[in-house]
């Protein structure tokens, strides 16, 4: 195992896999804040460092497209894009898992329009939540590195063969600088290895045929088939992770617990947040508190299980959304979670939907969500259900 | 003429993944003749062998043996009557639209 450190961006370090990874193909449009990560790298094909075909097209469904094409033909492919350049996609998101095809796909989180904003939230990913791509969540630019590097593995993995998005904070991830390892070339090389993919249609000998009508005696049994494929791919990112350990030294899991164990209340949340509150769990435990936290890296396949054990001794618990489903309930990670801990626990369960459109999410708006558990723990009782902080009044 | 293979329906741990379809020139298997309301019937005394209904049919459901039209493949046929719009035989057209009996 050999490591640089290095200060890097988000995007960069993302540009960076994407180098090692030396896809075939990579068609992509520029989409803030997802652009400096596609400037670096088609600067890197530009000077030679790698011989990946770029398709510069006119809009992200043509990105989509073309990356749906090109994966169809055998290539090893990837894109990049944020919030309405994924909207634009979203036909095309359904056709590439659907046709099982391996796409990976940096996802820099932006809220979605209108009212226009460019800045971090999860409104996009949450979009593609059901579409049958695996998702994956990182915490800083380091943790975006690594999941790029599985993701190709996971995807391309012949009992899988769904596409990955790999999804992290604009802005705050994608583009503040962080120190982070970057691995040697020949050791990345060895861990993606080669993509064989088992239908090509540029095969002669083997023509086959893509993109056929599945009309009602054929298309319920293709979409068992991708439900199958999510479930065992819980399996196949546990084996990624634990042979990427060693590379990178440490291993992955589908979620971390932070102070979790011998904590009375705790919050789950996703992205860059999760470094923010563990500074504030840190805060709190030398006060005497008993504060946890739980990260979910992993939120499709969703760990039901997984998240519902680490959970079930707490005394209330707080799930933080940056995304609003606008159901009038809660945001999508806390009814995931409601129904993960269902029978398993009776605690209370309360939700907090926070940073919409950028807006700060800092260690004070974290311990406000502490101290109100901790009244809810005392009383058993929450007063308000779904709360949207940082909001004005 | 095709036959259409009547097999039993693959369940979903059997069926090639993502729609895929591995075997070419498996459209000849598939009985897509089934939207017809009205079928070409053909008159070999009439017919004048011009192939102007072969060369017209959008589908391949005219069927030729040794450079000769021979007989309609209704598994394919859809009904949309060009054949018989097009065939220039006088007074009575070799190729006639008959309502389909089921």
């Amino acid at each position: 195992m050999s490591k640089k450190l290095l200060a890097l961006t988000g995007n960069d370090a993302a540009a960076y896999a994407m180098k090692q990874i030396n896809p075939d193909v990579v068609a992509a449009y520029p989409i803030t804040p997802q652009t400096s990560l596609m400037e670096k790298f088609a600067q890197f094909v530009a000077d030679g460092e790698l011989d990946t075909e770029i398709v510069l097209v006119e809009s992200e469904h043509s990105a989509m497209s073309a990356c749906v094409g090109a994966s169809c033909a055998g290539a090893r492919v990837m894109t990049a894009t944020s919030s309405q350049g994924l909207a634009l996609m979203w036909e095309i998101v359904y056709i590439a898992s659907s046709y099982r095809l391996p796409i990976v796909m940096p996802l820099v989180n932006r809220a979605l329009s209108g009212p226009i904003n460019i800045h971090c939230d999860h409104s996009d990913a949450m979009g593609i939540r059901d579409s049958g791509w695996i998702q994956l969540w990182a915490e800083n630019a380091q943790e975006v590195y690594d999941n790029l590097l599985q993701a190709i593995r996971i995807a391309e993995n012949s009992d899988i063969l769904l596409p990955v998005a790999v999804n992290y904070d604009g802005f705050i991830i994608s583009h503040a600088i962080e120190n982070m390892y970057l691995y040697d070339d020949a050791e990345v090389k060895k861990f993606v290895g080669e993509y064989k993919p088992k239908y090509t249609l540029l095969d002669p000998k083997k023509p086959t045929t893509f993109g056929g009508f599945d009309l009602p005696d054929y298309y319920f049994e293709h979409r068992r088939q991708m439900a199958d494929a999510m479930s065992k791919s819980a399996k196949v990112i546990a084996d990624t992770a634990k042979e990427f350990s060693k590379i990178c030294g440490r291993e992955y899991k589908f979620i971390e617990g932070y102070k979790l164990e011998d904590a009375e209340v705790a919050i789950v949340a996703l992205g860059s947040t999760v470094g923010t509150a563990r500074a504030v769990v840190d805060e709190l435990r030398e006060k005497g508190v008993k504060a946890g936290l739980l990260k979910i890296r992993m939120f499709r396949p969703f760990p039901e299980n997984e998240i519902a054990d680490a959970l079930k001794h707490l005394k209330a618990i707080a799930i933080l959304d940056r995304a609003d489903a606008l159901n009038a309930v809660g945001g999508p990670l806390f009814d995931e979670i409601r129904a993960a801990l269902y029978k398993k626990s009776t605690m209370p369960v309360v939700n907090y939907v926070y940073g919409l459109g950028g807006r700060d999410m800092g260690l004070v708006e974290i311990n406000k969500v502490y101290s109100d558990l901790a009244e809810i723990a005392k009383t058993g009782k929450a007063k308000d259900l779904v709360t949207y902080l940082g909001v004005r009044e | 003429m095709a036959k259409t293979e009547k097999v039993k329906a693959p369940s979903w741990k059997e069926v090639v993944i993502g729609g895929i379809n591995p075997d070419a020139g498996s459209a000849m298997k598939y009985n897509s003749g089934t939207w017809r309301t009205f079928k070409p019937v053909w008159s070999e005394e009439k017919c004048i062998q011009c192939s102007l209904c072969w060369i017209n049919c959008p589908d391949s459901s005219i069927m030729i043996k040794d450079g000769k039209v021979c007989g309609m493949d209704l598994v394919h046929c859809k009904g949309c009557g060009i054949c018989a719009a097009i065939c220039p035989v006088k007074p009575k057209k070799a190729i006639e639209m008959v309502k389909e009996e089921k």
